[in-house]
């Protein structure tokens, strides 16, 4: 009787402690989850394979404020009207939000390169994805160590 | 709402031109709160388009991931003389436009 009272007590303790954490954590649940990214990649550009390659992205390795940071991505392609960059598509896998922002390309952009600032909820892996005029999928990523996250501090 | 172009006033036919655009816009992402606790609501740019001539030749989508003052730089082939027109329209359908003339040779 004593050791089951015993259990029922760290069981509650467990419980208590398990409801401090999620309550703690709560602030932060408008942070995304790198498995948002990859629906939001899908829901943009399909069931296509996506292979690693052509796509180069920018990015400062330290960001001290993590709510403008500089991202260049270019693709390479000769940006022809037989051979060219339709889309491409920025994802987090940790802002609220995965999608940054997508970029509409076409032959008469004459060069794949766009630069722009985007907002960083915490260190983490930028993704790009690149569509061609052939439908294919190409991607490409770089990270970011960022000392002062954009949206905690406001 | 003040917007900022930078682009070459004249060009060779066949150039690869620089083009940068920005326009001052807080991009409020609607996650932060204000001094009383309320929560602040989104107020985004959500597409950004160029214009050469009247043709599309380069456009964006915004999400609340995009720094406010949004900035671009991109880049468009010098075909013709004529008009760069930039357009940015927010969340709720109200547009700014701004527009620069290029000479090609």
């Amino acid at each position: 009787m004593a050791e089951n009272s015993f259990t029922l007590t760290r069981r509650l303790m467990l419980t208590g402690l398990g409801a401090g954490v999620l309550s703690s954590a709560l602030p932060f649940s408008a942070l995304g989850e790198p498995e948002d990214a990859d629906k939001a990649i899908r829901d943009l550009f399909g069931d296509g394979e996506i292979r690693e390659g052509k796509v180069t992205v920018k990015l400062p390795p330290i960001a001290e404020n993590g709510n403008s940071v500089a991202i260049t991505v270019s693709v390479d392609s000769p940006m022809s009207e037989a051979d060219h960059v339709r889309r491409i598509g920025l994802f987090s896998p940790r802002n609220p939000i995965p999608e940054l922002a997508v970029f509409e390309l076409g032959p008469r952009a004459g060069k794949a390169e766009v630069s722009t600032r985007i907002r960083m909820a915490g260190t983490q892996r930028i993704r790009a994805v690149a569509e061609m005029s052939d439908g294919s999928l190409w991607m490409g990523s770089a990270s970011t160590v960022v000392t002062l996250a954009a949206c905690v501090i406001g | 709402m003040t917007i900022r172009i930078s682009a070459p006033d004249t060009a060779s036919k066949g150039d690869i031109i620089e083009l940068k655009a920005m326009i001052q816009h807080p991009m409020e992402t609607g996650y932060r709160s204000g001094s009383r606790g309320e929560n602040i609501p989104r107020d985004i740019i959500t597409r950004f388009e160029c214009r050469y001539n009247g043709e599309t030749v380069f456009a964006a989508d915004f999400h609340p991931g995009i720094a406010a003052n949004p900035f671009l730089t991109f880049y468009t082939k010098a075909t013709e003389s004529g008009t760069l027109a930039f357009e940015w329209t927010d969340q709720d359908g109200e547009s700014w436009s701004e527009s620069h003339e290029i000479t090609v040779e």
